[in-house]
């Protein structure tokens, strides 16, 4: 039950967080140059998008979800098993945002699947 | 596209400090978190203990800078690349991952796992090569095209 929550607590809100962050990025507007300057003033204008503190809060839960998995776990464990964001994220879209996700999408979905159920059995 | 060359060996660039720098962060936060022991998070005693070790570990600090830079490069790619092309790349990770396990923190991969890390890898690999957009199927013809110039785009990034 303890494992079921951090690992969903990580997948989740770290799938959501990145959602969110992504949606602030693409206001915010991108990089026009590498200088430290465009760089710092593109952060700044990032956190003035609303959507970058909602990711930035959920990024938060499932950062402190990873520690409490990594004090328990392997790191080469851990983070294999955080790609059920895939997978989390195929239904999460098919569900709540009724997106069409096409067949190869779910091929790709399925081997995640498959491969984090081959660390689970490997897990010794 | 050609216009722009200097953003081409950046995207690389960028992608390659996300791959090494994630999983070092997760490494050596695992590190840290590994030196402090099983956390105590109840009653609230127990749980400022455990936050003041965290805090007092230079793995941890050294494991949050390194995921800052990869958050930094990640954010970066992302405000000119599609993600479409940033994710099949970053599937590295994982097999990264493992590898600094192994090599770092002498941890015991058996061969099952590496195994599920390189299926988990293609996995990401197949998923991210589908796009973002595939929303847009029943769209309309120009929408459509739009879709696939948007992605022609992002493979010549």
């Amino acid at each position: 039950m303890r494992d079921f929550v951090l690992f969903a607590l990580i997948v989740v809100a770290g799938t959501g967080g990145e959602l969110f962050v992504s949606r602030a990025m693409k206001v915010a507007g991108e990089a026009p140059s590498f200088h430290p300057i465009e760089i710092v003033k593109l952060m700044l204008r990032a956190l003035r998008v609303p959507w970058m503190w909602a990711g930035v809060g959920m990024m938060a839960v499932a950062f402190f979800a990873l520690l409490g998995a990594l004090s328990l776990y392997n790191v080469s464990f851990v983070v294999p098993v955080t790609a059920l964001s895939y997978v989390a994220g195929a239904f999460g879209g098919v569900t709540f945002l009724h997106e069409r996700v096409s067949p190869q999408r779910w091929l790709g979905v399925l081997l995640v699947a498959a491969g984090v159920t081959l660390v689970f059995l490997g897990k010794s | 596209m050609s216009q722009h060359p200097p953003i081409h060996l950046k995207t690389y660039l960028m992608l390659a400090v996300m791959i090494v720098a994630g999983p070092l962060g997760n490494v050596l936060l695992g590190k840290g978190m590994k030196s402090i022991g099983a956390p105590v998070i109840w009653p609230l005693a127990g749980l400022i203990h455990t936050a003041g070790m965290i805090l007092a570990s230079g793995s941890i600090w050294l494991g949050i800078a390194s995921l800052i830079t990869f958050f930094v490069a990640y954010m970066l790619v992302l405000s000119w690349a599609d993600y479409s092309f940033v994710q099949p790349a970053s599937s590295l990770s994982y097999g990264v991952v493992a590898l600094l396990g192994f090599l770092m923190l002498g941890e015991r991969v058996s061969p099952l796992r590496w195994a599920g890390v390189a299926v988990i890898c293609l996995g990401v690999f197949v998923v991210a090569r589908t796009g973002p957009s595939t929303t847009r199927q029943g769209a309309d013809a120009s929408e459509q095209l739009q879709v696939t110039e948007h992605a022609q785009a992002a493979e010549r990034v």
